[in-house]
């Protein structure tokens, strides 16, 4: 239920909530059916007039050839030009729920937080878990409660992007709903797209789950340090995944015990610098 | 079930394109959604009418035409049917590639009155 115009259906609520160390501030976007709509409606009302009795037969053929998700598309660029303008580096995060993206981002922030400016959007259907492990980081951060939305879209990124307006010259870490299926078809505006896999996913999920991997540029595979416990083969994983994406970069590391997180923070510093 | 995203999508150019020429429903529309789109059709259907109810939509007839996946091999250039995404250059083995058709995702065409 929107206090703004009285809209009370419930279906796919997005919802954008400012996390602050101290504040919380609420701030709506809502739907019916997906993605924020923009007060526009036009439920043609005029639909009740029985239009059979005006017996007119103007029937017209239009030729559209227009992508189904150019709206999408369309403020994903426009994300993409305010990104390009300030500065900014975005990374939309991607990966099933539960191979720490959120662990990656916390480790990641904690040791870089004193050279690098970061924002953080945090997408997720309910609660502001992962924000608020980010806020207390003491980085501007925002979550995004899609509802029963399975991913991100550009719009609900814009929306977040002018409540957060980061700083010139700074990294904007978009952590996509965990789901590696729906993500892929939505692009953002972000610079790169990085894809995380657990080792304890197997090694098959790129083949599994091609599109996923096929869109992204990087690919950083997690929890390393449970190497020894499990039966998995690092190669297998990275020729199923350059089977789907030839040019895909891969980082191996530890968000738990912070191996081979150098080389991905010189990933990072290097991008920014572009 | 970005399905759900791809038909309002779709409600919602329809309904603007109703609009913009002074129309007042969808008789017919046709989509292009390819074999490597990412979208299931199965599951696109099972939401149609639901989500085009009391639109424009609600009693347009539906078309979909499905392309098939076909690739370039990006190092010897033969052409070839890609099933699975991931699928390599039958001639040379290549993974590199470039797909030319099967991606897509497309309102062709609306009849409207």
């Amino acid at each position: 239920m929107c206090v703004t115009c009285g809209c009370s259906s419930d279906e796919n609520e997005v919802k954008i909530i400012k996390v602050d160390a101290k504040i919380v501030q609420h701030s709506h976007l809502h739907n019916h059916g997906n993605g924020p709509h923009e007060h526009n409606h036009s439920h043609d009302h005029d639909h009740e007039h029985h239009h059979h009795n005006h017996n007119h037969n103007h029937i017209k053929e239009i030729d559209l050839e227009k992508n189904i998700l150019h709206k999408n598309d369309l403020l994903a660029e426009r994300n993409k030009g305010y990104f390009e303008a300030k500065n900014i580096f975005a990374i939309n995060l991607v990966s099933s729920p539960g191979s720490g993206k959120t662990s990656l981002l916390e480790r990641t922030i904690a040791d870089l937080k004193n050279e690098i400016s970061f924002t953080v959007i945090e997408g997720d259907q309910q609660t502001t878990n992962d924000a608020d492990r980010i806020a207390a980081l003491e980085v501007p951060v925002i979550q995004i409660n899609t509802g029963k939305g399975c991913h991100l879209d550009s719009e609900m990124i814009s929306k977040a992007v002018k409540q957060l307006s980061p700083k010139d010259g700074s990294l904007m870490m978009i952590e996509n709903v965990g789901n590696l299926v729906c993500p892929a078809m939505f692009d953002l505006g972000e610079n790169i797209r990085v894809v995380i896999i657990s080792i304890t996913e197997g090694e098959d999920k790129p083949i599994k789950y091609p599109d996923m991997f096929y869109g992204s540029q990087i690919c950083v595979i997690n929890k390393i340090d449970l190497l020894p416990y499990l039966k998995f083969d690092m190669e297998k994983l990275k020729d199923y995944a350059k089977k789907v994406n030839p040019n895909l970069i891969f980082f191996e590391v530890s968000a738990y015990t912070g191996e081979g997180m150098e080389s991905w923070y010189n990933f990072l510093r290097k991008s920014l610098k572009k | 079930m970005h399905e759900l995203s791809i038909a309002t999508s779709i409600v919602k150019t329809a309904e603007k394109e109703v609009q913009d020429n002074g129309g007042e429903q969808v008789l017919e529309i046709f989509l292009e959604i390819g074999k490597l789109s990412g979208v299931e059709l199965q599951s696109l259907y099972f939401i149609w009418e639901l989500c085009t109810n009391e639109t424009v939509l609600h009693y347009s007839k539906l078309t979909i035409t499905e392309p098939e996946g076909i690739a370039q091999c990006a190092e010897c250039e033969t052409e070839f049917a890609l099933e699975k995404i991931y699928d390599s250059c039958p001639k040379c083995n290549s993974p590199f590639k470039n797909i030319i058709s099967g991606k897509e995702l497309k309102i062709k065409k609306l009849i409207i009155n």
